[in-house]
């Protein structure tokens, strides 16, 4: 400003200052902070799809493993298990699997040395059951029974019980890991934000002994770390949203890899953090400033 | 325990916009700063609060300015008495005060036009009602080139002037000034004396503390004389120019 000083022209400055060295760091430590709370909330969103995707795979699906009878060929009798299964209630579908894929299955157990056209390779016959009524273990291999087949049903229970739990747990963990982020990021918003307002301990001092209310200074206050800690909040869950895409673009459906497969949906799930992150923030400082006045008092 | 001679005669003024009433302070668990005072200002009266480093001058103003509490005694303002005022209320008998800090409190971050204007601000006056007002009283105490200047950028008298025109602004029912002319020349001393008396002679109640015993012989103004922390003369400054 020149020397010149019109007070017609004057306005009336903000009571504190627009702007703030200290602000600055405060905003990076809050955005640091929203981002891998964002980037947990996204890991925990992509790990549960992959807990509910392996359930429903293992529920959804039963192998049956067909040993031919002396009086047929292998492969009329997975045709033949197939057709029976097939009009099972409840069952989807059923498809007999390729003598090579039987075969590719076991070769890892018996290496290059054996000629497996020599071995007596029991066929596999793959059922997707309905999702809404899917039918037991149990029906298949009365079914089986009914028309003469020797066959075993494996319904994954041996597996199934291992994974849910397993996805459970993940679930838990990653929403436990989400929470304590979370929580250290609004503890950490909270005593940036009272360090930041006991910095400025001068200006609560001159507003209150001018006659200024108690509320009147803590709205101040509160606006002013609100809006630092929103937008910290936005530039965290923004890096954290242009990370998830990445993911997801570099990993198609799948996401980076199919543990943690990310949809386009879950990267919604950082619009909130501005929002968290000012509310934790105005109430710090209106907690900070109220307590300051009341030491004034 | 001892009391000011000028006490009861004080106390049976009904006009009293501060009255003490065998008020004591400490801040903490320190011994007491102030002890015993008891004494009452007239409205429109003027007095100078004098005694040496540590006498309890600024202890004094702060409890009338509300920036600390008694620690026994009754004190009241505007006949009002400020322990039992419900807290709502404090920030209003506030408002009718007008403070000279010792060590100025200006805000760094505003210019000292907007210095100027907070408490009118927070008074919840409107920019247009008081704008020409703030101008004419900064040219009065010589601040008209320095109006949008940062007190950081200020000389240490400009800053003293400055936070003489925060504390009359509002035209006060009661200023205090804690060592207004510390930092001033003895010309500007004196214009800060005329405004002071122009301001009583409004209505305003004027405490001054001050070590400056010149100021208070010129203006011809009684004493309040503290000793370490007690009240130990009020009345008119001893011809001997001391108390």
């Amino acid at each position: 400003m020149n020397g010149v000083f019109d007070p017609a022209r004057w306005r009336p400055a903000p009571f504190l200052p627009a702007s703030d060295s200290r602000d600055s760091s405060l905003v990076f430590v809050v955005a640091v902070l929203c981002f891998l709370a964002c980037l947990t909330a996204l890991g925990v969103l992509a790990s549960d799809r992959a807990a509910a995707g392996w359930s429903r795979q293992l529920t959804g699906e039963m192998t049956v493993i067909v040993r031919p009878k002396a009086t047929e060929t292998p492969d009329s009798a997975a045709a033949r298990a197939a057709e029976t299964l097939a009009g099972v209630e409840g069952v989807a579908e059923a498809r007999a699997l390729e003598r090579e894929k039987a075969e590719a299955l076991i070769a890892p157990w018996l290496g290059d040395a054996a000629d497996l056209a020599d071995l007596p390779v029991p066929r596999l016959v793959a059922v997707t059951l309905e999702r809404e009524a899917p039918a037991n273990a149990e029906a298949l291999e009365r079914a089986l029974r009914a028309r003469g087949l020797d066959a075993v049903v494996d319904d994954h229970s041996t597996w199934l019980e291992d994974i849910q739990r397993g996805a459970a747990i993940a679930r838990w963990i990653g929403l436990g890991v989400f929470l304590l982020i979370a929580a250290a990021a609004a503890a950490v918003i909270a005593f940036a934000t009272r360090a930041g307002l006991a910095a400025r301990r001068e200006v609560v001092e001159v507003l209150h002994l001018a006659g200024a209310e108690d509320v009147f200074i803590a709205r101040l206050f509160q606006a002013r770390f609100a809006r630092i800690a929103a937008l910290a909040g936005a530039i965290g869950a923004s890096a954290a949203a242009v990370l998830g895409a990445g993911l997801r673009l570099a990993g198609g459906g799948d996401g980076l890899t199919p543990v943690l497969p990310v949809a386009w949906t879950d990267l919604l799930a950082v619009l909130p953090c501005p929002l968290a992150a000012a509310l934790v923030a105005a109430a710090a400082a209106r907690l900070t400033a109220t307590s300051l006045i009341r030491e004034l008092s | 325990m001892s009391r000011n001679p000028y006490a009861d005669e004080a106390l049976d003024a009904d006009d009293a916009v501060v009255r003490f009433d065998d008020v004591s302070m400490r801040y903490g668990r320190a011994p007491e700063t102030l002890k015993d005072l008891t004494f009452s200002l007239p409205q429109g009266s003027f007095h100078f609060v004098t005694g040496a480093s540590g006498a309890g001058k600024t202890s004094l103003l702060k409890l009338i300015y509300l920036a600390a509490r008694p620690s026994k005694g009754l004190l009241h303002l505007f006949g009002q008495d400020v322990e039992q005022a419900p807290d709502d209320i404090r920030p209003f008998l506030r408002r009718r005060i007008g403070v000279v800090y010792q060590e100025f409190r200006l805000l760094d971050h505003l210019s000292a036009f907007d210095n100027v204007a907070v408490p009118l601000r927070i008074a919840g006056h409107k920019p247009d009602s008081y704008r020409q007002d703030i101008a004419e009283l900064m040219a009065w105490v010589g601040l008209r080139e320095r109006m949008h200047a940062y007190p950081p950028t200020l000389a240490g008298g400009e800053k003293q002037r400055l936070a003489i025109a925060r504390a009359v602004v509002g035209r006060p029912d009661i200023l205090l000034a804690d060592e207004p002319t510390g930092n001033v020349d003895h010309e500007m001393g004196l214009r800060i004396l005329r405004l002071f008396l122009e301001l009583n002679r409004l209505g305003t109640t004027v405490l001054i503390a001050t070590h400056d015993q010149d100021l208070v012989a010129r203006s011809g103004k009684p004493i309040i004389h503290l000793e370490d922390g007690r009240l130990v003369h009020m009345g008119p400054l001893s011809p001997a120019g001391r108390a």
